[in-house]
């Protein structure tokens, strides 16, 4: 019971700590750094002629929202940006042998 | 036989077992247009088996009854057809230099399309119709036109109209780049692509005659003879490089350029497999 109970306080804390950063508010620094890494993936997704339509909106997105001077929406978007670059990586890896299932014989 | 003789007899059991299974690998890893064309047009017409081969270039029209009454009203004052005088006007207007381009194509140009693309042994890669029109336009020194634009369309769709009615007739020479040429333009029509993840397949094989919002999509086999189109859509003609980069965009892709290895090559397929089917186009589509 105290083992349980030690368990769930230990839960309740790390989701306070989570939230609490989630609240931080982002500076430029962390939209810069962010954005960096979304242009890589992106950038990635590109040498293998993939890149996603999205990708390319989010991140346009993400940069009006840092000339607005609004880092934690840049920082959000930044990071969709990236996820959407690495799915379409990950579509382009795995395309390379799972479009044989399409394939009419 | 003792436990030893057993165990040498099965490992070479299972070694022979491997081998034969490595060689079925092999074979279906061998690339064979004239089966894939033979599987290719089987498919469809198995899935549409009222339809003539022939039937199969006027896409969604041959689909859908009434789409098809609409196509035989249309037909009687096509919307192509201004594409088709500034196309022969095009054609037929001589270059700065006095050559026209007539003088880049066998028979003058007239009566090919059915034979494009073709492979290009000398360069290595497939040549498309479109790609060889701006090629003739650079080589006599005018500046290449859009790919996507009127004036293209306008030429190919010129083009098509002398070759109405005679088969397409792509070749595939003996050449192992020629080869690899078809197989990557096999890829490109199955690999899905974009965030909504479809390839070409998932709309022209798996779901021809199927709508898609308010179109009917049309089956693959045939789809590239009644290019270029004039679509309502659009509100305009478009060749083939603007039907892929726009496919492409529909499904959250990035297009390539234009007459990208890539879409040359899938055009390559694509025509291979419907050799035989009559050239149809200009088409016009919803």
């Amino acid at each position: 019971m105290r083992e349980a109970s030690m368990k769930l306080a230990l839960a309740a804390a790390l989701l306070i700590a989570g939230g609490t950063s989630a609240l931080a508010a982002s500076s430029e620094a962390d939209f810069k750094a962010a954005y960096a890494a979304a242009e890589a993936a992106n950038k990635e997704a590109g040498a293998l002629r993939n890149q996603w339509t999205t990708t390319a909106q989010v991140l346009a997105d993400a940069k009006k929202a840092a000339d607005k001077g609004d880092f934690d929406q840049a920082v959000a978007q930044s990071k969709e940006a990236e996820a959407l670059a690495k799915a379409s990586i990950y579509q382009a890896e795995s395309e390379k042998e799972a479009w044989k299932a399409l394939e009419i014989h | 036989m003792n436990v030893r003789t057993a165990i040498h007899f099965a490992s070479a059991a299972f070694a022979l077992a491997a081998l034969a299974l490595g060689a079925t690998a092999t074979a279906a890893d061998t690339i064979d247009p004239v089966a894939d064309a033979k599987a290719f047009q089987r498919f469809f017409t198995q899935k549409f088996p009222k339809l003539k081969p022939e039937d199969f270039v006027n896409g969604p029209y041959s689909l859908n009854e009434d789409m098809h009454k609409q196509w035989e009203e249309k037909e009687q004052f096509p919307p192509y057809e201004f594409a088709l005088d500034l196309g022969k006007e095009l054609f037929s207007k001589p270059f700065k230099n006095g050559k026209s381009f007539a003088d880049c194509f066998p028979n003058g140009g007239i009566g090919i399309r059915q034979n494009y693309p073709y492979f290009d042994e000398k360069e290595g890669k497939v040549v498309t119709l479109e790609l060889a029109l701006n090629r003739c336009r650079e080589a006599n020194g005018e500046a290449p036109l859009s790919y996507v634009k009127d004036d293209m369309a306008a030429l190919t769709a010129y083009m098509a109209f002398t070759s109405r009615g005679k088969p397409f007739d792509i070749k595939i020479p003996n050449d192992p780049r020629a080869l690899e040429a078809y197989e990557n333009g096999k890829r490109n029509f199955y690999t899905r692509r974009g965030q909504l993840n479809f390839s070409c397949a998932s709309c022209h094989v798996q779901n021809p005659g199927e709508r898609i919002r308010a179109e009917i999509l049309a089956p693959a086999l045939g789809i590239l003879n009644a290019m270029p189109i004039y679509r309502s859509e659009w509100s305009g003609m478009g060749t083939i490089s603007r039907r892929f980069t726009t496919c492409n965009s529909q499904i959250r892709g990035v297009p390539l350029e234009p007459q990208a290895d890539e879409y040359r090559d899938l055009e390559y397929y694509l025509s291979y497999v419907s050799n035989g089917l009559p050239i149809s186009g200009p088409g016009a589509r919803p």
